[in-house]
């Protein structure tokens, strides 16, 4: 009987950071996907021919560089393309653009405001500082707080001298960051609607807050902390869509020798006393291994592939209380032409960015209403990307493959599960909205592909399709994450850890969980760490 | 509250200001302004040698960098000061809302004067310097480096006053250089050699009028002109002309530069960084660190970083100062690290030339205190001299001296001679 190092549950982008880890620490490591395919929610698949879909997660900025760098992932074929800025489109026929020149952009917002144009700098340097605070703490376990080992005592300590290292200003700011809503802290800079507007996007996506509910404002922070090549808040797309990035990890992974078994879905992990001994896989094969990582959310991890009575009860109720509500849906188009905006310049360079149309803040609120309310948006807040005007991969010359991040899409319709006439009214939402700015839309579409949080769910596996593995709020962050105690990969289930999104620092295709988790494990087992580059500095 | 939430996009054409602001969004094709004398300079640029300054596409130079400083140093120089953000603050309450935001008594800046000042955030650090223009009792201009419309605006509730920032529709001349008066008197301007150092006064020019204060950023004998940009042409050719026969150039910034080192002035984000751009709080600095503690009136009442001032000189939290030091040789210590006793790091070059006109190497650095304060002996800089692919490593002896490094007695002279 084969008995592997370790098992991955999962070959999501989280799940393979931490199978290459491990393997190139010399264990033998499987990686069981259920899947046809890898990559989890970060694919790119042909699903009309000719047309290469990023299904799920559709732009890149947070993924370490410095996991790139260990994992050789430009030797696989990853690329990643930063891009021009992008536009919210305004209800009176104009746009409001965001541009990579400092000078652009600051004459495009004096459009609106010439006030709020120079104000910019200032949001920009206080973003900045709370970014180079964050920054360093992603690629580091968080400390428990409770324990008086040395090393938990020491980066404390560390966390410490860095806060304590902030002037008072900047530590009220950051306090402020960390709870405030992201449409109160916009308004500590700007006093344009459509301007904050513009911002406050990054403060919802991904999560089932409104722009005025509080905690908001670290979620845009968490979206600025990214990087295109040390071009620090940059966003891109990965060439030949984000299935590139776990193409590149599954193809590092088995060139240094470990195994991907795909169609293969766990139902449960075998455990025995105590000690997780393997998975079971759904046909009722036992898959033995010394240890087992799950990159499943915390919720599938612990209420679906492990019996409850190996669970501590305060463990398992604050896993039944976390936070990973569904909030977004997708709607990927295949085109077989460039769309047309009137109200945008032909040779606009928002062609090649992200495109939007809720252009005030009460439209954003009134978006999440609908949500609470159980229902999608009646006038949903958009993110729209073309990366085929970037990326000749994914479509044939001349024709598009546009992705449509849609908020909000609650997990279940007024109180029962979505079906399938929800779902195309979901979709109608979307196409009506973009046909309002984009006249021809409709004509344009080859294929359609669409997602509600149930089609993300069953297909991807996220619960409720939560694109986060669970919220970023502050009570879900550093050591609370995913359950307080339990922040450091490790779960009550010996030899059972986790390494997804639901852990530090959480979700947005950053592969820091799925590292930092292999560092734990390594250390569990004694093994060097050499091969991991630290976090580069933040000077 | 009801829903008013409109889908569909209103027709383009509904009212005039967004007409107006669709009109513009054109400005993503010219990702560098020209500026209203844009047509001049190009004609004149030889090095074709651009740089951005704040988003206007300004010259390094036109056609000789050396040349160029000597035309400031012996004849009169033109330079585009365009770009500088200027702001138009007007109303009763101007003379109250600048006192409340810059550190120097605007009382005593009479109607037809300038002074140059600086200002600061509520922590005390310096968020510019600048130069203010009092062209009436009750309206000012004030040009920075940096944008502060923000700043100024929030600074501004409840003062009866207005703020415009006015960068686009004014344009800037400097003319500056022993023959720079002699110009402008040939040129028509008549009584500008009534004009004291840091006076100002309007003249009639092409049926508008141009504002010539008795200022410049050299150290030299020199003049700034100010028009509104449809005049801008005309002015310039109304110099050239009359500069032909007083050997007036026009130059780029790199010759400027050269002189206003000389002259002892710093330059926001070159000498310090402003505090809305420092990403780091370390790198923030009081007036007091950047040899600007001259221009603190505490007598005046209170003003925007007053009690933060009084706080960090009563503590002595002030850490770092700004000195003008004389290297030994003339080999230039650009960004060149200063030690105490060949060993200490105790601060940084900034900037650092071989002065042609005082035939010294001298240079401007921000060192931690004690250093360049109290203890002043055993300075030296280490040059890291690029020379055909190697580094010769120089570690040379730096003194602490007085800014302006030069004097020049043509500057203040009234009434101004003719070179």
């Amino acid at each position: 009987m084969k008995v592997w190092d370790a098992i991955i549950i999962g070959g999501g982008h989280n799940g393979l950071v931490n199978a290459c880890y491990l393997q190139r620490a010399g264990l033998d490591v499987l990686v069981v996907e259920k899947n046809d395919w890898v990559g989890g929610a970060a694919t790119s698949r042909e699903l009309t021919p000719g047309f290469l879909y990023s299904n799920c997660s559709y732009v890149c900025s947070l993924f370490r560089p410095e996991i790139m760098r260990d994992l050789e992932l430009p030797r696989f074929g990853l690329q990643v393309i930063a891009y021009e800025g992008g536009a919210v489109f305004t209800r009176d026929g104009d746009y409001l653009a965001n541009y990579r020149d400092h000078d652009a952009h600051r004459r495009e917002f004096a459009r609106f405001s010439k006030r709020d144009a120079e104000a910019y700098d200032r949001y920009a340097r206080d973003v900045t500082r709370q970014c180079r605070f964050i920054q360093p703490l992603l690629m580091r376990t968080a400390p428990d707080p409770t324990s008086l080992r040395p090393r938990d005592l020491g980066e404390l300590l560390y966390l410490g001298k860095k806060f304590a290292g902030l002037s008072a200003q900047e530590m009220a700011l950051t306090l402020r960051f960390w709870t405030m809503s992201i449409s109160e802290f916009l308004d500590e800079y700007f006093e344009t609607d459509v301007i904050k507007a513009n911002f406050a996007l990054s403060g919802i996506i991904g999560t089932a807050l409104g722009p005025m509910s509080p905690g908001t404002a670290y979620v845009l922070l968490h979206h600025y902390m990214g990087e295109v090549d040390g071009s620090v808040g940059a966003w891109g797309y990965a060439r030949g869509g984000m299935g590139a990035v776990t193409k590149a990890l599954a193809a590092s992974f088995k060139s240094s020798g470990g195994t991907i078994r795909t169609g293969a879905e766990v139902d449960h992990v075998l455990v025995s006393r105590g000690k997780a001994r393997g998975v079971v896989l759904a046909g009722g094969e036992e898959v033995h291994g010394k240890l087992v990582v799950s990159n499943a959310d915390v919720k599938r991890t612990f209420l679906k592939l492990i019996e409850e009575k190996e669970l501590p009860d305060i463990f398992l109720r604050r896993v039944r209380n976390f936070k990973i509500r569904g909030s977004s849906g997708k709607v990927n188009i295949a085109l077989d032409s460039l769309p047309e905006f009137p109200a945008l310049p032909k040779d606009s360079p928002v062609y090649r960015g992200d495109m939007h149309f809720t252009d005030s803040m009460e439209r954003m609120e009134r978006a999440y209403d609908d949500w609470k309310a159980g229902r999608w948006s009646a006038d949903p807040f958009l993110d729209m990307v073309i990366p085929t005007t970037l990326d000749p991969t994914m479509a044939p010359p001349g024709k598009h493959f546009m992705s449509c991040f849609v908020q909000y899409a609650p997990p279940k319709v007024n109180g029962r599960e979505w079906t399938d006439a929800d779902r195309d009214g979901f979709a109608e939402s979307v196409i009506a909205q973009i046909a309002d700015y984009s006249p021809g839309f409709r004509d344009r579409i080859v294929h359609m592909e669409v997602r509600t949080p149930r089609e993300i769910e069953a297909e991807v596996g996220l619960t409720e399709g939560n694109i986060f593995q669970g919220e970023l709020t502050f009570d879900q962050l550093l050591f609370n994450r995913p359950v307080p105690g339990y922040a450091q990969y490790r779960s009550p289930v010996g030899g059972l850890y986790m390494c997804g999104s639901s852990t530090h620092p959480g979700g947005g295709v950053m592969g820091a969980p799925g590292r930092n988790a292999a560092a734990e494990i390594l250390r569990d087992l004694a093994k060097s760490t050499s091969h991991m580059s630290p976090a580069h500095d933040v000077i | 509250m009801a829903r008013q939430i409109r889908k569909k996009p209103a027709s383009k054409t509904a009212n005039t200001v967004v007409s107006a602001r669709i009109a513009a969004q054109g400005h993503f094709r010219t990702l560098r302004l020209g500026t209203p004398f844009q047509p001049r300079i190009n004609a004149l640029a030889r090095t074709q040698d651009w740089y951005n300054w704040a988003g206007y596409r300004a010259p390094h130079s036109l056609w000789d960098e050396e040349l160029e400083y000597f035309a400031i140093r012996s004849q009169a120089a033109l330079f585009d000061i365009s770009p500088m953000t200027k702001y138009r603050i007007e109303g009763p309450d101007a003379e109250a809302l600048l006192n409340r935001v810059t550190l120097r008594d605007v009382a005593k800046l009479k109607p037809g004067r300038v002074h140059y000042t600086a200002w600061c955030d509520d922590e005390g650090f310096v968020l510019d310097d600048g130069t203010l223009f009092r062209l009436s009792p009750t309206r000012f201009r004030l040009c920075s480096q940096e944008r502060h419309l923000p700043w100024l605006l929030d600074s501004a509730i409840g003062f009866d006053v207005t703020v415009e920032e006015e960068t686009e529709a004014v344009a800037g001349l400097a003319l500056q250089g022993p023959t720079s008066f002699a110009v402008l008197r040939d040129a028509g301007f008549a009584g500008v050699e009534k004009l004291r150092i840091f006076d100002l006064a309007d003249f009639p020019h092409d049926g508008g009028i141009v504002t010539i204060s008795r200022t410049g950023f050299t150290g030299d004998l020199g003049y700034e002109l100010f028009v509104s940009a449809d005049k801008a042409l005309s002015l310039w050719d109304r110099l050239m002309i009359a500069g032909e026969l007083r050997g007036i150039r026009a130059i780029g910034y790199t010759a400027l530069n050269r002189a206003r080192l000389e002259a002892g002035l710093i330059v926001a984000n070159a000498d310090f960084t402003t505090a809305e751009h420092a990403i780091r709080a370390d790198r923030l600095r009081m007036p007091d660190e950047i040899g600007l503690g001259f221009m603190i009136d505490l007598e005046k009442g209170h003003f925007n970083g007053r009690r933060a001032i009084l706080e960090a000189r009563a503590k002595r939290k002030l850490r770092h100062v700004l000195v003008g030091l004389e290297i030994e040789g003339n080999i230039p210590a650009e960004h060149a690290i200063v030690y105490y006793k060949k060993s200490q790091e105790v601060g940084l070059v900034s900037a650092a030339m071989w002065s042609p006109m005082a035939k010294r190497n001298i240079a401007i650095a921000s060192l931690e205190r004690p250093f360049g304060d109290t203890i002043a002996e055993d300075l030296w800089v280490e040059i890291y001299a690029m020379r055909e692919l190697q580094y010769q490593k120089l570690m040379k002896r730096a003194k602490v001296v007085a800014r302006p490094f030069i004097r020049l007695d043509r500057r203040t002279a009234n009434p101004p001679a003719d070179f």
